[in-house]
């Protein structure tokens, strides 16, 4: 039986459901975008779909399922966005039909994660032994070419265990990417895509899967995505960028790297920019982006997501960094919104 | 009053007729949509698939070989130790622990069956493989290590870490399945053993075991079709790497593992279409192995009349 407390307190319940309910109500139907893709930007997503829930009240709907799965549920339109960390090649561009678009979202850096005891962080990588060893041409972590690189640390005559990812995954697009970049040798034997036919090393299932090994096998060598060191305070590798300098990979490093490969940015944004120009840059990193239809078949949800799209690349970028992606540099966001102007529903212009 | 009673039967049996046809039903649907999205690799590769051991997505170069051969590897070493320790639980639970006992331990296995395969991935990367390779391969390596078994670095991954894994993870079917089976075991078995003054041994041997065989053999065929089918435990604690080698040390792949690695971010139709060919392989491996022990079960099973001693 209620007594007369409860009574009151479902009353005022219910009052303010009701309440609740009126005060919210918005003059137009909320809009809902479906999205799905990669996961390397999941967190950030998540974030901005929260914020921009409260702010605007479109609600964003995102699925991570990896980046192939976004690009296929976007050539099917059956999402409102595609989301990935690899370009589409020109087949599914094709095959997409339209005028699909990569819009750059954040970046992230992928960087050589290691665990040698007695060695601390910051081991210094030249390009082309980072290939060697992921070949299995260098074997020992004393090889001549990594004590020439390495002068000070102590490094044993033990085996390199190299870790890399088993799942297909955009972080393991950019780095063979930089390999094929860096080494002839790796472009001709192994090539680059998500997922390729490793020489050597052993596969653990995601960045927690390669952290993990890492971690507990001595004289492993993985690479992971920058935020998962950042967070696991793993000893973590300079590269030697095009410059000559060995570069510690940092958030402020990678949005430099954009910067510097600003230029060779094409027009549709799809490019690795791994091993670009700059004194400061560190040189293994990539874009997330989502792929939108140019022209936009639904006028209302065509503009809720131009919007939220301008939005993200500006207001949504400063919740990047906490959660250890790079910013887009200002010069880059600029071109961005440019490329958002373009983006037509019924032949009209979606943004102002 | 009769003829509606009747009429309800015929309906009732119809009925579940036609539910128990759904089964080859969805059997075949799942066979034709397979075979439909494999057919661009199926026409490419055709049964060399079975055959070649290279796996690479960049060429478009794709063999399950290796797959095939971890898959039953690692089931084989699970069942190896899975078998005998679940066949040990099972006899001292339904022949020799006391009752208050039984209930405790049944709860714990129940409980093991139903703890979710990626926790037991997550254990065996931070507390099986490291034991693995400091623990239990150095002994492994000093006193068998002349053995091709046994050869190669102590990683703490690889197909011993995966068959490890399995059979934690099947172990909890064996023993709840056989322990049912001798459970069921008429009384007057055992007592006609005890009458002829067996032991306990000797009664379980001779009266209990040959009455559950078909049980037991059931029992472990259900938990190799699950080792067969394990993804994400074994994909964190094999290595993933295609390819063959002797040697339980050493690293390898299952086909559970290669299509959850690689189905999400597989782009290049071929290279999907080759996915879905290694899970139509993995259906057929399974299909094969409960053949076979549905035939072994129906060779074993005639009867309980087994007591040919």
């Amino acid at each position: 039986m209620l007594n007369p407390l409860s009574w009151f307190a479902a009353l005022a319940l219910s009052a303010a459901v009701v309440l609740g309910a009126a005060g919210t109500t918005p003059a137009q139907q909320p809009v809902t975008l479906t999205g799905a893709g990669a996961t390397f930007p999941f967190p950030l997503y998540s974030k901005w779909s929260q914020v921009y829930d409260a702010e605007r009240g479109v609600r964003i709907n995102y699925q991570s399922i990896g980046s192939g799965g976004g690009i296929r549920q976007f050539i099917a339109k059956t999402v409102d966005f595609g989301a990935t960390d690899g370009p589409m090649t020109d087949a599914q561009i094709r095959q997409a039909g339209g005028r699909p678009l990569h819009i750059p979202m954040v970046a992230g850096a992928v960087v050589p994660m290691y665990n040698i005891p007695g060695v601390g962080t910051g081991l210094n990588f030249a390009p082309g032994v980072l290939a060697d060893i992921f070949l299995g041409k260098i074997t020992k972590w004393n090889d001549p070419r990594l004590l020439k690189d390495n002068p000070e640390a102590k490094l044993p005559a033990a085996d390199i265990i190299v870790v890399r990812r088993s799942d297909g995954s955009g972080t393991t697009a950019i780095w063979v990417n930089y390999l094929s970049k860096v080494s002839p040798d790796w472009r001709r034997k192994v090539g680059e895509g998500t997922s390729v036919n490793w020489p050597v090393g052993i596969g653990g299932k995601g960045n927690e899967g390669v952290a993990g090994l890492v971690r507990q096998m001595p004289n492993a060598l993985g690479y992971v995505e920058l935020a998962y060191v950042l967070t696991n305070r793993m000893p973590v590798g300079n590269v030697r960028n095009r410059a000559g300098q060995f570069i510690r990979p940092l958030l402020s490093s990678t949005t430099r790297a954009m910067d510097g490969a600003l230029r060779a940015i094409p027009e549709d944004y799809r490019i690795f920019f791994t091993d670009p120009e700059g004194r400061d840059v560190y040189p293994i990193a990539g874009f997330t982006w989502i792929l939108i239809y140019g022209e936009q078949p639904d006028p209302v949800k065509g503009k809720a997501l131009v919007d939220f799209l301008r939005w993200a690349v500006h207001d949504g970028q400063k919740y990047a960094p906490p959660l250890h992606y790079a910013q887009l540099p200002k010069s880059l966001v600029a071109r961005v919104e440019g490329t958002l102007r373009t983006v037509t529903a019924q032949g009209k212009a979606l943004l102002p | 009053m009769r003829h509606v009673a009747h009429m309800g039967d015929r309906l009732f049996a119809r009925l579940l007729a036609a539910m128990a046809g759904v089964v080859p039903v969805i059997m075949a649907a799942m066979l034709a949509a397979m075979t439909v999205g494999a057919w661009p690799a199926i026409r490419k590769f055709g049964p060399a698939f079975f055959a070649t051991s290279t796996w690479d997505p960049v060429a478009g170069d794709f063999g399950a070989l290796p797959f095939v051969y971890g898959t039953l590897v690692s089931s084989a070493v699970a069942l190896a130790l899975a078998v005998p320790l679940g066949l040990g639980v099972a006899i001292f639970l339904s022949e020799l622990a006391p009752g208050w006992l039984r209930r405790p331990v049944g709860f714990l296995l129940d409980l093991l069956a139903a703890i979710p395969s990626v926790v037991y991935g997550l254990w065996g990367i931070f507390v099986l493989v490291p034991w693995v390779r400091t623990t239990l391969s150095p002994p492994l390596k000093a006193t068998l290590g002349f053995l091709p078994l046994f050869e190669g670095p102590p990683l703490g991954i690889g197909m011993l870490a995966a068959g490890l894994i399995l059979a934690i993870m099947v172990v909890p079917f064996i023993i709840a399945a056989s322990t049912e089976v001798m459970r069921a075991v008429p009384t007057s078995q055992r007592e006609a053993a005890l009458s002829l003054g067996a032991t306990v041994w000797e009664t379980t041997r001779t009266a209990v075991i040959p009455y559950a065989r078909s049980g037991i053999v059931g029992a472990i065929f259900l938990a190799l079709a699950r080792a067969l089918g394990e993804t994400m435990a074994v994909t964190m604690v094999i290595g993933n790497v295609p390819q063959i080698r002797a040697s339980l040390l050493a690293p390898g792949y299952t086909i559970a593992a290669v299509i959850a690695n690689e189905f999400a971010e597989a782009t290049d139709d071929l290279y999907v279409a080759a996915i879905i060919y290694a899970g139509l392989v993995l259906f057929l491996v399974t299909l094969t192995v409960n053949i076979l022990a549905r035939l072994l079960v129906a060779r074993v099973a005639r009867g309980p009349g087994l007591i040919r001693e």
